[in-house]
């Protein structure tokens, strides 16, 4: 069984084809993962002032972030 | 979202961050020099002077290698040790002694390497020429970076990785793995210099095509889109446009990219099949290269009036206008039938140019100007000066890659022009002659980015001279008092 699964997986034609198939998935779920949730959204936008965090000269000029993620 | 309150400095090592500052401005000169040389080369060939060393085929890695590594490979070690510990509020790791190590094995290997060129020591592999005990010595080196890079992410005070350091360390592993497989060789023997590649024939080709377009994708773009995503930020004084387009952005480059070097391949002996799958990547990289340009551009948005006012932010918007031109180009160059007249043509060349020059020198040159007076904790010696060089740049790409456009499209007409017998309508040597006029400008081209490298390198010497003498006074007035 397993041999036959390495026999099968071996063979370019259909790598390839899995390999698609994961690699697509995956990204597909980034992009839902990143875009689906609003608290989520919030949290992931609240990171852009990370450069700013151990600044004294420049602030920000853009609004505050809603709410403040962690990690 | 951790906050830190105190920030010093003196909390971070940039001495080591100084070092490879410098450094990549001593190897653009030196770079970009080589270049423009060779480029008079191919324009007035008597500066050939029948000296076998100082010849194009001699030279010419030593300008790629002196840009790419030099100057591009330390204002990478320069700005990611910057930005890791900026971002991550922590000392970077290793002590002193394993970044110098960096510092110096880096360099040294370059040097070594390039001084190898000049007499004719090269694998011949394009963008890979060292012999394979600077390889051997290359593969040690990054070896460190990735743990000094990785340990200090793991010690952060701040909670959230920033995106920048992502498109770091998927900069860091993928040209560890370019490096390794594409420089598998054997030696010839223990002691000798020449090696000979495990790959042979379409295997070998496709290889060093994976190789040479994800150096592209990895090491000349993720890792300045590192350099980007924190740089424009500071300098606009405002948050990135949008953080999930940052995150959708680093992941589709990092699916796309791998596979799309046999683009460099088309119209060979490869299968058919590897050909139109990398059309098709490139295709596919059009998207998060634009969605990665105008969330940069977008960054502005609520203050484009520093597009007017600030020579620094001019550089960083300008070298994304490059990305966003270059990152469409690119693709259409990959198109079988765009390919078939670009390919071996100054087309090519102008292309790299606009990447090279236009976005990975700008970005650097811009993010310099930022980040090098933070370093020594003063401002910048002149404004004007940094006005100056980016007029002076921006012609100067311009200048090239339009005289390339030129040169590489008439070239690619004329070499595949038939008379109506069928016959070819134009010899070689009048492609050659037509080339010429185009090839002038591109020298004077380049002439114009090494002068602006030039007044770059006078500012940051003032810069630096004037922070040294601003820390001595108090020094002196107490001595004095």
């Amino acid at each position: 069984m397993l041999a036959d699964l390495w026999m099968w997986i071996t063979d370019l034609g259909n790598s390839k084809i899995v390999a698609l198939v994961i690699f697509f998935t995956t990204f597909v779920g980034i992009v839902l993962y990143v875009y689906s949730n609003k608290a989520r959204s919030e949290r992931l936008e609240s990171y852009r002032y990370v450069p700013f965090l151990d600044d004294d000269e420049h602030k920000p000029q853009a609004e505050s972030p809603k709410k403040q993620g962690e990690k | 979202m951790a906050h830190s309150a105190v920030v010093s400095s003196e909390q971070y090592n940039y001495e080591i961050v100084k070092k490879f500052a410098i450094a990549a401005i001593v190897w653009g000169i030196a770079g970009m020099t080589a270049g423009v040389y060779i480029a008079s080369e191919l324009a007035w060939p008597f500066l050939n002077f029948d000296i076998a060393q100082i010849t194009f085929g001699r030279l010419r890695p030593v300008h790629t290698s002196g840009v790419i590594f030099g100057f591009g490979g330390n204002a990478l070690f320069a700005t990611s040790y910057y930005i890791v510990q900026r971002t991550c509020q922590t000392r970077l790791a290793g002590g002193t002694f394993w970044p110098n190590f960096t510092f110096w094995g880096w360099n040294l290997a370059i040097a070594i390497a390039g001084t190898g060129y000049l007499f004719g020591i090269s694998q011949g592999r394009e963008y890979a020429e060292p012999e394979w005990y600077i390889d051997l010595a290359i593969a040690v080196v990054w070896v460190v970076y990735f743990l000094i890079y990785t340990v200090t992410l793991v010690r952060r005070n701040q909670p959230h990785i920033y995106v920048a350091n992502w498109f770091f360390m998927s900069f860091i592993l993928a040209t560890a793995l370019l490096h390794i497989f594409n420089n598998l060789a054997m030696p010839v023997s223990l002691l000798g210099i020449k090696s000979y590649s495990l790959f042979s024939g379409v295997q070998d080709a496709m290889t060093q095509w994976w190789y040479g377009h994800n150096a592209v994708g990895f090491f000349l773009t993720a890792a300045f889109l590192g350099m980007m995503y924190y740089f424009v930020p500071k300098q606009a004084g405002r948050p990135v446009y949008s953080y999930r387009l940052s995150i959708v952005h680093f992941w589709a480059l990092s699916f796309m990219y791998m596979w799309v070097g046999t683009h460099h391949l088309h119209w060979t002996a490869i299968p058919d099949w590897t050909s139109s799958l990398a059309a098709v990547f490139s295709i596919l990289l059009l998207m998060p290269s634009w969605g990665g340009m105008i969330n940069g551009i977008m960054t502005l948005s609520g203050a484009w009036d520093k597009l007017r006012t600030d020579p620094i932010m001019m550089f960083l918007i300008t070298s994304l206008s490059f990305y966003g031109m270059s990152t469409f180009e690119g693709p259409m160059m990959s198109l079988k039938s765009v390919n078939a007249l670009s390919h071996y043509t100054d087309w090519t060349v102008g292309h790299v140019h606009s990447g090279a020059l236009g976005w990975v020198a700008m970005v650097s040159i811009g993010s310099f100007y930022h980040m090098i007076p933070r370093l020594w904790n003063t401002t910048i010696y002149s404004t004007k000066l940094i006005y100056t060089h980016f007029f002076l740049a921006t012609i100067g790409v311009i200048l090239y890659i339009t005289a390339l456009w030129v040169s590489g499209i008439g070239q690619g007409l004329m070499l595949r022009a038939f008379d109506e017998y069928g016959n070819l309508a134009y010899t070689f040597v009048e492609t050659v002659v037509f080339m010429h006029g185009p090839l002038v400008a591109r020298a004077i081209g380049g002439m114009f980015f090494v002068s602006g490298m030039l007044v770059m390198a006078y500012n940051i010497y003032m810069t630096i001279a004037r922070a040294k003498q601003e820390e001595k006074a108090p020094v002196i007035a107490v001595a004095q008092a």
